[in-house]
């Protein structure tokens, strides 16, 4: 049938204002969310003589720079406190809604957005951040741009882009026990590269999907961009709508029927085609870790550190040995020998209500042997683990329990830092070199597998018995 | 914004592939407002070791490569972070082009906001390239207006750039002007789409 449309083409062409003679279209932009790395936006804005158009459709949370204990003296330095009030300071001279330091809804932008009902399905959603793919598991088309597109937005609610190619990753099958989405979306990048997906918008389809909590699915869909990925997607569906229901910005009354009308027909048609398509079998899938630094070094927990030895093409073989001796690990260990010093739960990927849960549930009546934080992924998050008792679990294990924000995921704050040469069992989604910190090792992997590795104090298999527990 | 036409200047080689927005600039430089320059941030922690000393095999280390205008790389440069620090730093730092294979698609746009041209040529020609460059930076030039990138001794390889991205660069325009001047046309869809969509309003 002509005319059949993916999931991807019914957003783009309900927002394609027009298109240029060259074949970019202008599309029109619903919600657009600033963060306290913005100012350099700003200036360009201020530069180019322009004002907000629409300062309604815009929403700011300070979430990269904050400090995560001790309220606003725990951020020393200077210049990072001012990136801190730079962000209010624009937002009210923009009259833009800002959540800022301590605001009862602040949080990482990737978190708060979903949790207040601000991103919603069939939405064109921006936001000067690569992990915006994180609100396409809404069926929101989100992606990020740079600090000269966050300007244009801001003078026009517009953005130029070409229209990228669709991909469709599909995952049928049933996850294991222990298997998460963050074992899912690792498995998936591991498979088709960190460059996989570039210059595609993803949707991610079928049952392995559908079986995903609204938390799993923002997993997943976050992590888009380690693949290469223009943006992630995933079909709205009646989980969708219950999650959204009731939450602070979500429409209500006649409005909220007639957007759940729309939403129900925003779904890929049965026949549209796709420029490409992916198939994992989600059975496949085991509790997966990285080893190197790109997301792309993915393994299963029960594999070794690989052999670079065994890689035919020359360019990958010398980052492979770069990558080790970066990680300082050495071919053929055993991934569950690797002794860490320290773990980070928390970041845009995993630091919703149920990756805490996930946590606290390895490290009820456990002690950890090294030093771990929990970092929430906002207010709400906070408010909701504390009403649960959650940060009563992790205080007694030993792991400090601590105030919504980026935090260790990039170490921008200044003081949540992994140090030179130290090792990381991390849930954030990078392990770049010096992500964390300078010289700063990062293994990436679920919550519940970097709780299992602060118990242990090496990286294990979450589904093996850990001794102790409650 | 300086337009782009003709880039004629010494090339410098960095082979390898994934250079991320955290190797260009790391994070803790991102707070600095943008009069203050990136330029001593690129590459920052490649280039020198914690102790804060040179690393000589750091190929934009070598003494000639202060001068170089264009780099050349492999595949998916610019991949990561959103940061246009990345861009500001390859600019600041004087560079004018950068050849790849692949670039991240945010760096990728970034660039072209700020009059940074990426090229992309298939593997072998970027080897080739790599191999011209390996003993040290030398001559290369990008033609814009053409679409061809030429050595000194005439091999030449053509390239592939999003029309729209290569209008802009030649004409140092900034896309936000040209938006600008088509906000009727944005008023009148936003009151329709509004109207077929009210719960975004
Ligand atoms: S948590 Fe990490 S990845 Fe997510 S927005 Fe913050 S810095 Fe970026």
């Amino acid at each position: 049938m002509t005319g059949s449309k993916t999931l991807f083409e019914k957003i783009w062409d309900a927002h394609a204002i027009r298109v240029s003679e060259n074949g970019e279209s202008l599309l029109y932009v619903d919600r657009h969310f600033i963060h306290d790395g913005t100012s350099q936006a700003f200036e360009k804005l201020e530069l180019a003589g322009h004002g907000v158009r629409s300062p309604h459709k815009t929403f700011g949370t300070a979430d990269h720079y904050v400090p995560t204990r001790n309220g606003l003296d725990g951020l020393t330095d200077p210049a990072r406190r001012a990136m801190v009030l730079r962000l209010e300071e624009d937002a009210k001279r923009y009259d833009i809604r800002c959540f800022g330091f301590g605001h009862q809804h602040q949080g990482i932008v990737h978190v708060i957005g979903p949790e207040l009902g601000l991103t919603l399905p069939g939405f064109l959603l921006v936001c000067g951040d690569s992990h915006t793919s994180t609100h396409g598991a809404l069926g929101a088309f989100a992606f990020g741009v740079g600090a000269s597109e966050v300007a244009h937005v801001l003078a026009t609610q517009t953005i130029w882009q070409a229209r990228p190619k669709t991909m469709r990753i599909t995952l049928d099958g049933h996850a294991g026990v222990g298997v998460t989405a963050k074992d899912m979306i690792l498995h998936i990048i591991g498979t088709i590269g960190a460059g996989g997906a570039t210059g595609h918008v993803i949707e991610y389809a079928g049952s392995g999907i559908e079986a995903l909590s609204m938390e799993g699915r923002l997993t997943l869909c976050n992590m888009s961009i380690e693949a290469g990925a223009r943006a992630g997607l995933i079909a709205p569906d009646d989980k969708t709508a219950a999650y959204l229901k009731g939450k602070p910005f979500a429409p209500s009354g006649a409005d909220w029927d007639h957007a759940v009308a729309h939403w129900q027909t925003l779904a890929s048609d049965g026949d549209a085609a796709f420029d490409r398509e992916v198939r994992i079998e989600t059975d496949n899938i085991s509790p997966t870790v990285t080893w190197g630094t790109s997301p792309e070094d993915a393994v299963p927990v029960t594999a070794a550190v690989p052999d670079p030895q065994g890689e035919p093409d020359a360019e990958r073989r010398a980052r492979m040995i770069r990558a080790l001796d970066y990680m300082n690990l050495k071919p053929g260990t055993p991934m569950e020998a690797i002794a860490v010093d320290r773990v980070f739960i928390g970041s845009c990927t995993n630091s919703r209500i149920e990756d805490l849960r996930a946590a606290a549930e390895i490290l009820k009546g456990r002690k950890t042997r090294i030093p771990a934080m929990v970092v929430p992924g906002s207010m709400i998050v906070k408010a909701a683990a504390e009403a649960e008792g959650l940060d009563r679990i992790f205080a007694k294990a030993g792991v400090e329990w601590r105030d919504p924000g980026c935090s260790m995921c990039v170490a921008m704050n200044g003081v949540d830092v992994v140090g030179p040469g130290e090792r990381c069992a991390s849930t954030s989604n990078r392990n770049f070199a010096g992500r964390q910190g300078r010289a700063a090792r990062t293994h990436l992997m679920s919550p519940a597998m970097a709780a299992a590795a602060a118990v242990a104090g090496r990286i294990v298999d979450p589904r093996k018995p850990l001794p102790g527990g409650a | 914004m300086k337009p782009v036409r003709k880039i004629h200047g010494l090339a410098v080689g960095l082979e390898m592939a994934n250079v991320d927005t955290d190797q260009i600039v790391p994070a803790r430089y991102l707070y600095r407002n943008r009069s203050e320059g990136f330029a001593d941030t690129l590459f920052h922690d490649m280039r020198s070791d914690p102790q804060g000393c040179e690393r000589d095999s750091f190929p934009l280390n070598a003494p000639e490569a202060e001068q170089a205008t264009i780099l050349v790389t492999l595949d998916n440069f610019g991949c990561g972070s959103s940061r246009e620090h990345a861009v500001w730093a390859l600019v600041d730092a004087g560079f004018q082009a950068v050849i790849a294979v692949s670039f991240g698609d945010i760096f990728r746009n970034n660039a072209h906001e700020n009059g940074l041209l990426p090229v992309v040529l298939e593997e072998h020609e970027v080897m080739h390239l790599l191999q011209h460059v390996k003993s040290g930076p030398a001559k290369l030039t990008v033609d814009l207006e053409t679409q061809r990138v030429r050595l000194p001794d005439g091999t030449c390889f053509s390239f592939d750039i999003d029309s729209a991205a290569r209008e802009n660069l030649l004409l140092g325009r900034s896309k936000i002007d040209a938006t600008h001047s088509l906000m009727s046309t944005i008023d009148a869809f936003e009151e329709a789409y509004l109207g077929r969509h009210p719960w975004s309003e």
